[in-house]
């Protein structure tokens, strides 16, 4: 079902599930008040559901988890980071369509 | 590959309200929104001039009401970004990112707008890291700090008097000397004692090293000036989402599709609604009524084609 391939994360394993992840990651950092975010959840739903087994896609409420947007220096949201091995390879802000984050995810 | 009687293009209030009619007629329908429906509905904190919610509802809620709405008619919504299309013909083409293609005898177009953004130095670096187009988004991540607005217009002022929940002062910069937006919001904002004015004035640059420190103002006498601020919301009207449209089929202005009253474009059987269209008011209740107008231009179309069987 749409969804059942996105891994939520939270502070307390965000370490594990991004930075130490094996498969290159996307985090969408996102809020339940951000009308965006809710444009573009069902893009991110697809992309895990394409991506399974080869990106690892994610989702972050920045409502309930602040310290790692902070880490980020995250001011806006929808903001989806791409990490690979642990850094950040590329970043974007707003409700970006799926081309432009497939281009993220293939590059 | 069937051909569908209509296919609506975005999911706003114009395209909702199209779905809403067209389902009720019993058209062969699909509605194609690239991400969730709702539209610029969507980023509104609050909308207090929709007909029938006396007290006001919340852009979430109406975005989710009209969805369901649509829906309770037997609307089918697809997810999907289009592309391109060919709207010449009497069957017409549209072209689906994945290469996707979805025929139809008519088409509503309802694609939309998004902000405009202001075009000076800083800005595109800076989006994400202190610039915002969106206030309900951004606002809780401003919390006791100072932020400007750009922009006079409905939008800038309900806005900034959403940001003054959470920033300890929010100046307002606007290129004029007097605001365009309505009489109530104005009486609002000038009594909501966190508000300032600086009139007559432009935003020339937003700078910060890593985020946003302040930004550099020029008033109508020439004169410079420099405000700090640790966030910019840029609120100045919008552009039409027209880059899937087939400009050199459809007669258009200024990037916005010219229609009749009866919301038809230049195209027989290509009719537009909402934010999409050239014209100067750009309200929900409009687009929704234009949604609904465009439907009954469709089956009116139907209704006259000639028939093959």
């Amino acid at each position: 079902m749409a969804g059942d391939n996105v891994t939520h994360v939270t502070d307390g394993n965000f370490d594990q599930e991004v930075l130490k992840s094996d498969l290159p990651t996307l985090v969408d950092f996102w809020a339940p008040w951000c009308g965006p975010c809710k444009a573009i959840g069902p893009v991110i739903d697809e992309l895990a559901d394409t991506y399974s087994g080869k990106v690892k896609i994610t989702k972050m409420n920045v409502d309930e988890n602040p310290e790692t947007p902070g880490k980020f220096g995250i001011r806006a949201i929808p903001t989806l980071i791409f990490f690979k091995d642990g850094e950040v390879a590329d970043q974007v802000t707003g409700a970006v369509g799926k081309t432009q984050l497939v281009a993220m995810i293939e590059k | 590959m069937t051909t569908n009687q209509l296919v609506i293009i975005g999911g706003g209030p114009a395209g909702l309200t199209a779905g809403l009619y067209a389902a009720r007629a019993r058209l062969n329908v699909i509605l194609l929104e690239k991400g969730a429906t709702g539209g610029q509905v969507l980023n509104t904190d609050w909308i207090d001039n929709y007909p029938g919610y006396i007290d006001g509802i919340s852009g979430f809620d109406l975005a989710e009401k009209m969805t369901a709405h649509a829906a309770r008619f037997g609307l089918e919504t697809r997810l999907g970004e289009v592309t391109s299309m060919d709207l010449t013909g009497p069957v017409k083409k549209i072209f689906l990112e994945g290469g996707e293609v979805v025929t139809s005898q008519t088409v509503i177009i309802a694609t939309g707008a998004r902000p405009n953004m202001l075009g000076i130095p800083g800005e595109k670096e800076l989006t994400g890291k202190g610039v915002s187009y969106c206030a309900t988004c951004d606002a809780p991540f401003y919390r006791n700090l100072e932020i400007a607005v750009i922009g006079g217009g409905n939008t800038a002022i309900q806005e900034a008097m959403h940001l003054t929940k959470f920033a300890s002062k929010v100046s307002v910069i606007h290129r004029r000397d007097e605001l365009r937006a309505t009489k109530i919001l104005q009486e609002k904002a000038f009594a909501n004692n966190k508000i300032e004015f600086i009139w007559n004035s432009m935003a020339t640059e937003i700078f910060g090293d890593k985020e946003v420190e302040g930004i550099r103002l020029k008033n109508k006498n020439g004169d410079k000036s420099t405000l700090a601020v640790q966030g910019v919301f840029v609120l100045i009207g919008t552009q039409p989402n027209n880059e899937m449209l087939p400009v050199d089929q459809l007669d258009m202005k200024n990037g916005f599709i010219i229609t009749d009253a009866e919301m038809r474009s230049s195209l027989p059987g290509v009719m537009a609604a909402g934010d999409i269209c050239s014209k100067t008011v750009r309200q929900v209740v409009n687009a929704a009524g234009e949604g609904a107008v465009a439907c009954l231009a469709v089956e009116e179309y139907l209704a006259d084609l000639p028939q093959t069987e």
